[in-house]
């Protein structure tokens, strides 16, 4: 396609969307008001459920489909991503790691201080993802980049060590399956693909709302995972790998 | 609250163009994160805190480390 039907085409497209789009946006209603249709449809509907985290109950409970939906293109990403950044047949992969530069000892200092705190966080986030802000994803994404302070503090090896990958790799497919799982239970106890079927318990309580502690759960192991494997292959393509 | 509002605007506005207008990819990786912490600020003062959880462990950890390993790889083989 040439330069001036590429311009056409973007002139025409362009148009039909600021014709859609401009008339769609001046009709919102006005920005920090009170009229709020969603909202007092969702908090219904959460705090019926017993969850106190709204947010969580449209992820993991009102909406959990489309939860599934995005953890099967985060797990589809990130398969694509390795496949992508295996070693070509140009390439050969050293055995050992050369050697970098010692960081700063202050690095390593706070790299080793952080390592459990943040990992604590994550688990925290995971945990009460169904009670507090946060929940799968979040939690989940902290833990899989928390292991890479190791990494900062000048210790690959040590990282290595920390996360074995052909674990990792096994704990996405787990996390997915648990929740494809979860959903498969609401369909033979409550007649609906990830219905809520659990008990629901008592408000504000940790394990309070059902099966949304459970799908933050396995969403936590695959997304943890996930960026684990991920980071993997970038950090062996970064380390390892160099050209014949 | 509008005032908070405007002025975590403000530095959005600030911070992106501060990451556009920086020419080297390993230095972007920085103002990256910075960019990243101030948008978050802007969810947190705008009340959706998930989705300012989310902005901080994706944006200033992940999408910087790729960026970087990818650098370091790049220039390994110049």
């Amino acid at each position: 396609m040439n330069r001036r039907a590429r311009l056409v085409l973007f002139v025409v497209g362009a148009a039909a969307v600021a014709w859609l789009f401009v008339p769609a946006v001046l009709d919102l209603p006005e920005f920090g008001g009170t009229f709020h249709p969603y909202r007092d449809a969702a908090v219904a509907a959460g705090v019926a459920h017993a969850t106190a985290n709204i947010v969580s109950a449209v992820n993991y409970d009102q909406r959990a489909l489309d939860t599934l939906g995005e953890e099967t293109i985060l797990l589809g990403s990130v398969i694509g991503a390795a496949a992508l950044l295996r070693p070509s047949e140009e390439e050969r992969e050293q055995t050992e790691v050369p050697e970098g530069g010692r960081p700063l000892e202050a690095v390593r200092l706070v790299g080793h201080l952080l390592l459990p705190v943040t990992l604590l966080i994550g688990v925290d986030l995971v945990v009460h993802g169904g009670l507090t802000p946060g929940g799968g994803f979040q939690g989940g994404v902290v833990l899989g980049t928390a292991v890479h302070l190791l990494y900062l503090a000048g210790r690959y090896p040590a990282l290595e060590r920390l996360r074995p990958v052909p674990l990792f790799d096994v704990g996405e497919a787990v996390g997915t399956a648990a929740f494809i799982a979860l959903g498969l239970a609401g369909v033979a106890a409550g007649g609906a693909f990830l219905a809520n079927v659990l008990p629901l318990g008592t408000f504000g309580s940790l394990l309070s709302g059902g099966t949304v502690p459970l799908l933050s759960a396995a969403v936590g192991i695959e997304v943890a995972s996930g960026v684990v494997v991920l980071l993997a292959a970038f950090f062996e393509q970064a380390l390892r790998v160099e050209r014949r | 609250m509008t005032a908070v509002i405007a002025v975590a605007l403000t530095l959005v506005a600030v911070t992106a163009t501060a990451v556009v207008l920086t020419p080297d990819p390993a230095r972007q990786a920085a103002t990256l994160s910075v960019y990243v912490l101030v948008l978050s600020v802007l969810f947190f003062v705008l009340q959706a805190p998930d989705v300012a959880l989310a902005e901080i462990a994706v944006g200033t950890a992940v999408t910087p480390l790729m960026v970087l390993l990818t650098l370091r790889r790049l220039r390994r083989d110049r």
